[in-house]
C-alpha cells in the first residue's frame, strides 16, 4: 500500500526539511515533488529499505534545485552544509506533525485555504486529488495552496506559545471536521477516483489524537467521525438516495468502528472537560448502540442536546434538539417550541417542521414543508431526499 | 462554494458600449483583463465568458421529437445575458463583493446564484 505509506510519511518529511532548512514554502513544494517521484518509481523498482530517508534525500535535492532556480533571481548564497541531506531520524519528530498541522491551520488563513493546505502538506494529497475531491479546477486549489503558503511564509516552524494553543488546536479540529463532513455528505454523489475525504479526515484525526491523547475534544472528534462513518454502508440506498437514520439496515453498520468510537467517547467523557465534539459523539453513540430505531434512548439524547445547547448554542443544535424532544414528549410539544422560536429563515427549520408534522399525522402539511425545503437546499443529494419525502407524504403512500 | 454570476445588458448599456470610442472600449476590456487576473491570483475564477450579441441567439425548440430553431433576439426581453462568471468563493458575501466590482456593473443588472453541490449538513439525518 504505497499510497498509504507516502501519506503517512509526508508530514514527517516536511517537518524534517523545514526544521533543517526553514522556508516552509519551498520545502513543501520539494516534498510534494519527492512524493510524486516515489509514486512513479516505487511501484516499478520496489520500495526502498528506508523509505523516509529516500524521501528526505530526494526532497532535499529537489529543494536545492528549486532554491537555485529561485536564487538565480535573488543572488543569494547558500551555506555548504545545506547541500547534505538531513539525518532521516532527528530526535523530536513527534512534534513536527503537530507543528505542521497548526501552521496549516494558521489564523491568518481562510478556512478553505486551511483545508487545502492541510490535505496537501499533512495529508500528502496532490493538488489534483484535492481538486477532484472538491470538484473544483486544479488551478483553483493550486492558487489557494500557493497563496496560503505565501501568507504563512514568515511564521516560525515551532509550536505556538501555551496561551495560544487551545484556540489554534480548536482550528485544527474544525478543519478536520470540515474535511470529514465534506466527504460524508458527498458520499451519495461520490464519483470514481475521488479521494475518500472521510477516510482522510479519520486518518488525520487519529494522528492528532496520538499527538494529543489527553485533549477530550480531539478524542470526541475522532469518536464522532468513527461513529458517524460506521453508518455509511446503510446511508445510501438504491439510486444514490439518502436513507434516513430510522430506516437504515443496522446490520450493515460497521460494528468495529462503533465499538472503537464508543470506547473513545466513554474515556473522554470520564477524563476531560466536556465540549461540543464529545457531546455530538455521545449522541451518535446512543444512536449507534440502539439495536433498532424503536429502541433508541431518546431521553438520553434529549439530555445531551440540552447540554449541547448550553455548551455550544446555535440554530442547528436548537432544531436538532426539537427532533429529540418530539420523540420524548410528542410532536405537538416540539411544534409549539418551533413556533415560539425566532424564525431563522433557514431551510432546515422547514425540514424539521415537515418531520414534526409528519409525526403528528398531518401528511399534507408535511409534504408542503418538505417540498419547500427541497427548493432551498444547496445539496443535490439532500434535495432528492427531501423531494422523495414530499412525494411520499403528498401521495398518501405509507 | 460555487456561484454563477450573470451579467445582463439592457438597451441603454448596449448603446453606451456602442457609443464608446476605441480607446474607451480598449480601456473597458483592459479593466476586465485586470479584474480576471486578480480573480485568478486568488483562485476564485473558475471560468468567465463574454457572450456575442443578442442578435446571434438561436432558440432550440424540441417538441414531440421534432427539433426546430428560431433566430433571436427576442424582442419582449429587454435585458439580455451579456456575460457570465463561475466563481469559487468562501462565502456568499465574497461572491457579492466580486460581482459588485464587475466593470460593467454600473450599467448592467447583475445576478448571483448559488450552484448546487453534493454536500449538506452532516449532523442531521432524519
Amino acid at each position: 500500500m504505497i499510497e498509504g505509506l507516502l501519506r503517512e510519511l509526508a508530514p514527517q518529511v516536511v517537518g524534517v526539511l523545514v526544521r533543517r532548512y526553514g522556508g516552509f514554502d519551498t520545502c513543501e513544494d520539494a516534498v510534494q515533488e519527492a512524493l510524486l517521484a516515489a509514486a512513479v518509481q516505487w511501484p516499478r523498482d520496489g520500495v526502498p529499505d528506508n523509505p523516509k530517508a529516500w524521501l528526505i534525500t530526494t526532497a532535499s535535492r529537489r529543494r536545492i534545485e528549486l532554491w537555485r532556480r529561485d536564487s538565480a533571481r535573488q543572488r543569494r548564497e547558500e551555506a555548504v552544509y545545506a547541500l547534505a541531506p538531513p539525518d532521516p531520524d532527528p530526535a523530536p519528530a513527534v512534534d513536527d506533525t503537530l507543528t505542521l498541522l497548526l501552521l496549516c491551520c494558521h489564523p491568518e488563513l481562510t478556512r478553505p485555504s486551511q483545508v487545502a493546505l492541510t490535505l496537501r502538506a499533512v495529508g500528502g494529497l496532490t493538488t489534483a486529488e484535492i481538486a477532484r475531491a472538491y470538484l473544483v479546477p486544479e488551478s483553483t486549489i493550486g492558487q489557494r495552496i500557493s497563496r496560503a503558503k505565501q501568507r504563512v511564509k514568515g511564521a516560525a516552524f515551532s509550536l505556538p506559545p501555551e496561551d495560544e494553543r487551545p484556540s489554534r488546536i480548536a482550528a485544527v479540529r474544525q478543519v478536520l471536521y470540515l474535511i470529514f463532513t465534506e466527504g460524508h455528505t458527498a458520499s451519495a454523489g461520490a464519483e470514481v477516483g475521488r479521494v475518500e475525504l472521510t477516510a482522510e479526515a479519520i486518518r488525520l484525526a487519529r494522528q492528532l489524537h496520538a499527538l494529543l491523547p489527553d485533549d477530550g475534544e480531539v478524542t470526541g472528534l475522532l469518536a464522532l467521525m468513527l461513529l458517524t462513518d460506521a453508518r455509511r454502508p446503510a446511508r445510501v440506498g438504491p439510486g444514490g438516495t439518502t436513507v434516513p437514520l430510522a430506516e437504515q439496515d443496522r446490520s450493515l453498520w460497521d460494528s468495529g468502528a462503533i465499538a472503537e468510537g464508543a470506547s473513545l467517547i466513554a474515556h473522554a467523557l470520564a477524563t476531560a472537560p466536556v465540549g461540543p465534539y464529545q457531546l455530538q459523539a455521545a449522541i451518535a453513540a446512543v444512536h449507534d448502540e440502539a439495536p433498532t430505531a424503536a429502541e433508541t434512548d431518546w431521553p438520553q439524547i434529549l439530555l445531551l442536546y440540552d447540554l449541547l445547547c448550553q455548551v455550544a448554542p446555535g440554530p442547528m443544535v436548537t432544531l436538532n434538539r426539537l427532533v429529540a424532544l418530539a420523540e420524548v414528549s410528542g410532536p405537538a410539544a416540539a411544534l409549539a417550541e418551533l413556533d415560539a422560536l425566532e424564525p431563522s429563515g433557514h431551510y432546515r427549520a422547514d425540514v424539521v417542521r415537515a418531520h414534526l408534522l409528519e409525526q403528528s399525522g398531518d401528511r399534507a402539511g408535511a409534504g408542503e414543508y418538505y417540498a419547500k425545503a427541497a427548493q432551498r437546499t444547496l445539496s443535490a443529494p439532500e434535495q432528492r431526499y427531501l423531494e422523495s419525502r414530499a412525494l411520499r407524504c403528498l401521495s398518501g403512500k405509507p | 462554494m460555487k456561484y454563477l454570476v450573470l451579467i445582463y445588458g439592457n438597451p441603454a448599456s448596449r448603446s453606451a458600449w456602442a457609443g464608446m470610442s476605441d480607446e474607451q472600449k480598449a480601456a473597458g476590456l483592459r479593466a476586465y483583463v485586470e479584474f480576471n487576473e486578480e480573480l485568478d491570483a486568488s483562485g476564485e475564477r473558475i471560468v468567465s465568458e463574454r457572450l456575442a450579441a443578442p442578435e446571434l441567439t438561436k432558440q432550440v425548440i424540441v417538441r414531440e421529437d421534432r427539433v426546430s430553431t428560431t433566430d433571436g433576439p427576442f424582442a419582449e426581453i429587454k435585458e439580455q445575458l451579456a456575460g457570465v462568471y463561475l466563481l469559487e468563493c468562501e462565502t456568499q458575501e465574497r461572491a457579492l463583493e466580486i460581482a459588485a466590482r464587475i466593470p460593467e456593473a454600473p450599467y448592467a443588472t447583475i445576478e448571483v446564484r448559488p450552484v448546487m453541490g453534493l454536500t449538506g449538513d452532516v449532523g442531521f439525518e432524519l
